[in-house]
């Protein structure tokens, strides 16, 4: 009888299918599902998952560290998911903000300002080098705060290293 | 951040003495320091900070962009060493001469044209720009 024989290789095939369906989703019903919340979660935009038996394998870059653990706390927690391998890259910080204030290039009514600042101080004599005030001579601990104090005012940067304290 | 530690206590005190809009930020191997002190004595403080964390404030390394909180109509103390402050027509000592206030002489702000040179008024009704390093603000 061939009948019997069908039967029992429909009824393996029935058995090897539904043990199958017990094992869990399958790997591309699992890497669907992640693909589906990360298109509504705004931690895993930037990352890829990749599903193989089970294990996911985050590649791709987070924004911080936070961001990378709470990407693996939810694909972990997904249905089908066994374990993840979490290799995604954490963004490099944002450039740090705008110097708080900016030094002057040294163009003629800037040097025309120092020379204002500084011509009541005796006994210094100012140049300019590059983007720098170059000052000589020898002056008091007074004078030198108020040389100082003005410069910073016109954000003029400066060497003073040839400047003697009386 | 090296910088940031070696003036650290001056940014403690500015932090402290409530220098308004207080920023900080380092580039190039220098930390520029900007803000707006309270007081003549909180400029002056930070100042003398500054000048003891570097001697002689030669290492180049710091550019304090403090001013003095002063808004028009503030009273301004002329603190030349004994001399008369120039009041000029233009703000540069190319300008004309047209006023002068004496050493100590109290006048007052009209503007703060720019980091260099304000704008001020004597006592006399004397109007024209003088060299704000000359120029205290008064509580």
């Amino acid at each position: 009888m061939k009948l019997p024989k069908f039967f029992a290789a429909a009824v393996l095939v029935a058995a090897i299918s539904f043990s199958a369906c017990k094992s869990g989703p399958k790997d591309a019903d699992i890497q669907k599902a992640i693909e589906e919340k990360a298109k509504i979660t705004a931690e895993m935009s930037g990352i890829k998952v990749a599903v193989d038996k089970g294990v996911a394998t985050i590649t791709g870059e987070c924004k911080d560290a936070d961001c990378k653990a709470a990407c693996e706390k939810m694909i972990g927690g997904m249905e089908g998911v066994k374990s993840v391998v979490n290799n995604a890259t954490i963004a490099p910080p944002p450039p740090p903000p705008a110097p708080a204030s900016v030094t002057t290039m040294l163009d003629a009514a800037t040097m025309q300002k120092v020379k204002d600042g500084l011509k009541d101080i005796k006994g210094i004599i100012v140049d300019f080098a590059g983007d720098k005030a170059v000052l000589s001579g020898t002056i008091s601990k007074a004078d030198r705060m108020k040389i100082m104090q003005m410069l910073s005012a016109a954000k003029v940067k400066s060497d003073v290293s040839k400047l003697m304290d009386k | 951040m090296a910088l940031q530690d070696k003036y650290a206590e001056l940014l403690q005190s500015a932090n402290a003495m409530g220098v308004a809009n207080l920023a900080v930020a380092e580039q190039d191997g220098v930390l520029h320091v900007s803000g707006t002190a309270k007081s003549t004595a909180d400029y002056d403080a930070l100042w003398a900070l500054y000048s003891r964390i570097d001697p002689n404030m030669a290492s180049g390394d710091l550019m304090m962009n403090i001013d003095i909180k002063a808004e028009a109509g503030a009273r301004l103390r002329v603190t030349t060493d004994s001399s008369n402050l120039n009041i000029r027509s233009t703000p540069s000592t190319e300008g004309d001469i047209v006023g002068k206030a004496a050493h100590g002489e109290v006048i007052t702000l009209v503007e703060k044209t720019d980091d260099s040179w304000w704008k001020v008024r004597t006592a006399d009704g004397e109007e024209g720009y003088a060299y704000a390093q000359y120029l205290s603000p008064e509580a």
